[in-house]
C-alpha cells in the first residue's frame, strides 16, 4: 500500500528522465500533477478528478471507498485493455500508471470484480490526435472482444470438467468431455494464437513438434484416451498444466490486440484452419471429433462477421450477400452430420466418406474465399 | 488504429471482377503486349513464342492455334442453381481470360493493393511473357442434364452432345472423367498455364469446383506440319496428318459446327474429346523395334509409314498389319473421319508399384463427336497398340463459338437469351 503521493513524485521524475533521454520538448517536465487523474471508487460510483489530461504518462491515483474488492481499467474506444489493476482491497490506495496517445479512453470500475463495470469517459489531448475510427467499428472490436472473453470463461469450467475425469482415470467420461471443451476456443482461435505462448501448450498436435519438444494439450490427452486407451499419471499432470494454460488465457484475452481487419482476416483464419486441418481429419485423427472443431471454427467465423455487417454492407454489398449465402450453405451442409441441430453430436470424421469429404472442402473454399475480402470491404470507405 | 485508405483505388468495384476494375491497376507483364495472333489467323509463330493469341475472333483461341508446348486442363462442376450467378461468373472469366491472355495480371494485379486483403492476381506469372496462352471453355452433357432447367438451357442440348459410350477396353476413373465445364489452358511457359487455371478456379469458388485435371507437356501432335512433328512418350512422331491451322477447308469440313445443322448457339463452336490414356510405358519399352513399328505401322525414325521412304508419304494401308494402329486410325478406315488433335504427353509421377504413371492426354477436336471420335475409337478395338495403353480418363464438351469482342463473353449464344 504505496501512498500515492510518492508514487506521484516517482512518476514525474520518470517522464523528467524520459525527457532528458528522448530530448522530448513535453511540456514541463514538472507537469507531474496534470497527469494524475485521482479515482474514487465506490460501489456504485467511479469518480474520476479529469476528464482530459495531456498524452503521455498518465497515473491513476485509486481510491476504493466503497465495501468491495473492485478493480479498474484504462481502455481503448475498442474496449481493449491499456493497463489495469485488480484486487484493490475496500479502504485502500492503488496507483496504476500508463503511457497513452492522444484520443478517447474509458476509465472503469468494476466492484466486485464483475461485469462491464462503472464507466467514465476521458481525453487524452495533444498533438498527432489518433483519426477516428468508424464508431461502428470500436463497437464491432468491444463486442467481439467480449465474445472472446465469453469463450473463455465458458471453456474453462468444460476445461476443468474434462481435466477432472482425466485425472480420477474415467476414460469414458473424459472422451465424453474432450470434444466440448475444445469449443470456445475453436471459435476464437486467432485471438488465443495471437498469444504465441499458449497455442503451442494446448492445440499442438503431434506432427507439430520438433525434436525432443514436450508434447502437452488437448491432443496429447486425446492419443491417451483414443489410442492408448488408457490414462496415466503423466496424464493426470498434463491435465492440471492444461487448465493452468487455458486460465493463463482467459485472464488475457482482454489484451490481445484486435482490429476491424484482424477481425475480418480472422474470420478467415478459422476457414483455414478448416480447410488445412479439418477437412483433412489431422486435426483430431485420433477421436474423429473433427466435425465438432469445423462448426465452432465456422460459428467463431461467422460472429466476427456479423459484428462486421453493418460496415460491410454499406462498402460491399454484393460480399455481404454472398457472404450470407456461403454461411448458410456450409451451415446447412455441417447440419447434414448431426441429427440434432442444437447438440454439438457430429458424425465422427472416419465415417464421413471421400466424396462428402470433398462436398466439405468446396463448402469451405466457396465461404473462405469471399471471406477473404471481408477485410477490404471494412477498411473501404 | 485507423487504416487509412487515401489513395489508394477502391477494392470494391474490383471485387465482382467488373469491367470497371479492368482499367485499374493494370499489370503488362513483359512491357508492351505485341498482339500478334488472332483465333482464326493460324500463321505459324515460330519464335514469337513470347507473344500474346488474340482472345477475340469467330471461333474460341486454343483450337486451330499453333499448338503450344504446355496444358493445364481443368473440369469443373458447377456448384450454383442461380442462372444469373453463374453468367455472371462467365463473364467474370471472360474478363479475367481476356487479361490474361494479353500478358495481364487479373483485377488490380498481384501487389500494390490494400495490405489488409489478398491480392486480386495470384502474382506467379507477374513478369512472364503471354506465352501465347490460350484458354478454351467447353460445356459437358452433365451441365444440360442437371442444369438445363433451372439454367433455362434443357432444350438447348445439342443432339451431338452425347454421352461417349463404353469403348472396349476402357477402365475410366470417375475421379478423372466427366465435368459441367472445361477450360483448356495452352500456353508455351506452363507457369502461364497454370496462373491461369488457378485464377480461374479461385473467381469460381462458390459457383464451381475443380473436378479434376491434368497437366500436359510435350505437344503430342501439331497443327503446323511445315514445323517438325512432335514425339509422344512411346517415341513415336505423332500427328502427321493433323489438320492444320491453315487449312480453311479441311476445319470448316471436320472441326467447326456448321451454321446450318446447329444448334444456332455452337454455330462456329466445336466439340472436344478429351481421353487420358495411360502408356504401359515399361512394357513398351522392352518391345522390339520390329514390333513397335508394326503395332504403329510407321517407322520410328522418319515416320515414314510401311513401305514408304518419308513421314509425308501417302500410307498405304494395306501394306500395314491389319490390326496397325494407323491403319485403324486412318481416315480411310473410318468413312473419312476425321480430328483435329492437340494432345499433351503427361507423367504424374509414379503408381506406386515402380512404374512410370504416364501416358498421352488426348485432345480432340471435331465437329461433330459421332461421326467423328467416336467413330474411330470404335474402330480402335482391335488395335495392338492396346496392350500398351488404357484409357483412364474421358470427358466431352460443347466448345461455344469465340468471344466476338470487349463487350462479348464465353457462352452468351448459350445463355444470352433471358431465362
Amino acid at each position: 500500500m504505496r501512498p500515492a503521493r510518492l508514487s506521484v513524485v516517482t512518476a514525474a521524475a520518470t517522464v523528467a528522465a524520459l525527457t532528458a533521454v528522448t530530448g522530448c520538448t513535453e511540456k514541463g517536465s514538472s507537469a507531474g500533477d496534470d497527469r494524475v487523474v485521482n479515482v474514487t471508487a465506490t460501489d456504485d460510483k467511479c469518480e474520476v478528478s479529469k476528464k482530459e489530461f495531456p498524452a503521455g504518462h498518465v497515473e491513476l491515483a485509486i481510491e476504493n471507498k466503497g465495501s468491495k474488492v473492485t478493480e479498474v481499467y484504462i481502455l481503448f474506444p475498442d474496449d481493449r485493455i491499456v493497463t489495469e489493476r485488480e484486487n484493490i482491497g475496500p479502504g485502500t490506495k492503488q496507483t496504476v500508471t500508463a503511457e497513452v496517445k492522444a484520443g478517447d479512453y474509458t476509465i472503469a470500475c468494476k466492484p466486485g470484480m464483475k461485469g462491464d463495470g462503472i464507466r467514465q469517459t476521458v481525453k487524452a489531448t495533444g498533438k498527432g490526435t489518433a483519426a477516428k475510427r468508424d464508431p461502428r467499428l470500436d463497437k464491432a472490436v468491444a463486442a467481439y472482444r467480449e465474445y472472446a472473453q465469453e469463450q473463455a470463461d465458458e471453456t474453462l469450467p468444460k476445461a476443468e470438467a474434462f481435466a477432472k475425469a482425466v485425472k480420477v482415470g474415467d476414460v469414458e467420461a473424459a472422451k465424453k468431455a474432450y470434444a466440448p471443451s475444445r469449443i470456445g476456443w475453436e471459435r476464437t482461435e486467432p485471438v488465443a494464437e495471437s498469444f504465441g505462448d499458449i497455442d503451442p501448450k494446448v492445440d499442438v498436435r503431434e506432427d507439430g513438434l520438433e525434436d525432443g519438444q514436450k508434447w502437452t494439450g488437448w491432443h496429447r490427452l486425446e492419443k491417451s484416451l483414443w489410442q492408448d486407451k488408457k490414462l496415466t499419471a503423466e496424464d493426470t499432470t498434463l491435465a492440471d498444466q492444461l487448465i493452468t494454460d487455458l486460465k493463463d488465457w482467459q485472464k488475457r484475452v482482454g489484451k490481445a490486440e484486435i482490429t476491424p481487419t484482424s477481425m475480418a482476416n480472422g474470420a478467415k483464419e478459422l476457414l483455414d484452419e478448416v480447410a488445412t486441418g479439418k477437412v483433412t481429419g489431422e486435426e483430431e485423427r485420433y477421436s474423429h471429433t473433427d466435425l465438432v472443431d469445423f462448426k465452432a471454427n465456422v460459428e467463431g467465423a461467422e460472429k466476427a462477421y456479423e459484428l462486421l455487417k453493418p460496415v460491410a454492407q454499406e462498402n460491399d454489398p454484393a460480399l455481404v450477400t454472398e457472404l450470407d449465402k456461403q454461411f448458410a450453405a456450409l451451415d446447412t451442409l455441417l447440419d447434414k452430420y448431426r441429427a440434432d441441430k442444437a447438440s454439438y453430436d457430429f458424425t465422427s470424421y472416419d465415417k464421413v466418406g471421400k466424396a462428402d469429404r470433398k462436398e466439405l472442402s468446396d463448402g469451405v473454399n466457396a465461404l473462405a474465399e469471399p471471406l477473404s475480402k471481408l477485410a477490404a470491404a471494412v477498411v473501404v470507405k | 488504429m485507423t487504416e487509412s485508405t487515401e489513395g489508394t483505388p477502391s477494392r470494391r468495384s474490383l471485387i465482382g471482377w467488373g469491367g470497371a476494375g479492368l482499367a485499374l491497376g493494370a499489370v503488362a507483364a513483359g512491357g508492351a503486349v505485341a498482339m500478334t495472333r488472332t483465333g482464326n489467323d493460324v500463321e505459324p509463330v515460330g519464335a514469337a513464342a513470347g507473344g500474346a493469341v488474340a482472345f477475340h475472333g469467330d471461333h474460341q483461341a486454343g483450337i486451330a492455334t499453333p499448338v503450344q508446348d504446355r496444358l493445364h486442363f481443368a473440369a469443373f462442376d458447377v456448384k450454383t442453381d442461380d442462372r444469373a450467378e453463374f453468367v455472371q461468373m462467365l463473364k467474370d472469366w471472360t474478363a479475367a481470360a481476356r487479361r490474361m491472355t494479353a500478358g495481364q495480371a487479373v483485377g488490380e494485379g498481384g501487389f500494390g493493393g490494400l495490405a489488409e486483403a489478398p491480392p486480386d492476381d495470384t502474382g506467379e506469372a507477374l513478369g512472364l511473357k503471354p506465352s501465347r496462352l490460350t484458354l478454351t471453355i467447353g460445356f459437358g452433357p452433365s451441365l444440360f442434364e442437371k442444369y438445363g432447367e433451372s439454367f433455362g438451357i434443357a432444350d438447348a442440348r445439342p443432339e451431338a452432345l452425347v454421352e461417349l459410350p463404353k469403348f472396349a477396353g476402357d477402365n475410366l476413373d470417375r475421379n478423372r472423367s466427366g465435368g459441367d465445364l472445361c477450360i483448356q489452358a495452352c500456353a508455351d511457359d506452363p507457369q502461364v498455364a497454370v496462373h491461369a487455371i488457378r485464377n480461374l478456379a479461385r473467381i469460381g469458388f462458390g459457383k464451381v469446383v475443380i473436378r479434376w485435371s491434368q497437366l500436359g507437356f510435350g505437344k503430342t501432335s501439331s497443327t503446323t506440319p511445315e514445323e517438325q512433328t512432335p514425339r509422344n512418350l512411346m517415341g513415336f512422331k505423332d500427328g502427321t496428318r493433323n489438320i492444320a491451322g491453315t487449312e480453311t477447308d479441311r476445319l470448316k469440313k471436320f472441326v467447326w459446327v456448321d451454321p446450318a445443322e446447329g444448334p444456332a448457339w455452337l454455330s462456329g463452336g466445336s466439340y472436344l474429346v478429351a481421353r487420358r490414356i495411360r502408356m504401359h510405358i515399361e512394357t513398351w519399352d522392352r518391345t522390339s523395334l520390329q514390333e513397335q513399328e508394326d503395332i504403329i505401322g510407321r517407322d520410328k525414325g522418319e515416320g515414314a509409314p510401311v513401305g514408304k521412304a518419308k513421314e509425308r508419304d501417302e500410307p498405304f494401308l494395306k501394306a500395314m498389319l491389319p490390326d496397325a494402329h494407323v491403319r485403324l486410325a486412318h481416315p480411310d478406315s473410318n468413312d473419312g473421319a476425321t480430328l483435329l488433335r492437340r494432345g499433351y504427353s503427361f507423367t504424374d509421377g509414379t503408381d506406386g508399384l515402380g512404374r512410370l504413371d504416364a501416358g498421352l492426354f488426348f485432345l480432340a477436336y471435331q465437329r461433330d463427336p459421332r461421326t467423328g471420335f467416336i467413330r474411330i475409337q470404335r474402330n480402335l478395338a482391335p488395335d495392338s497398340l492396346n496392350e500398351y495403353i488404357q484409357h483412364v480418363g474421358s470427358a466431352l464438351f460443347a466448345v461455344p463459338p469465340g468471344v466476338r469482342d470487349k463487350d462479348d463473353w464465353w457462352g452468351s449464344t448459350l445463355f444470352s437469351k433471358e431465362a
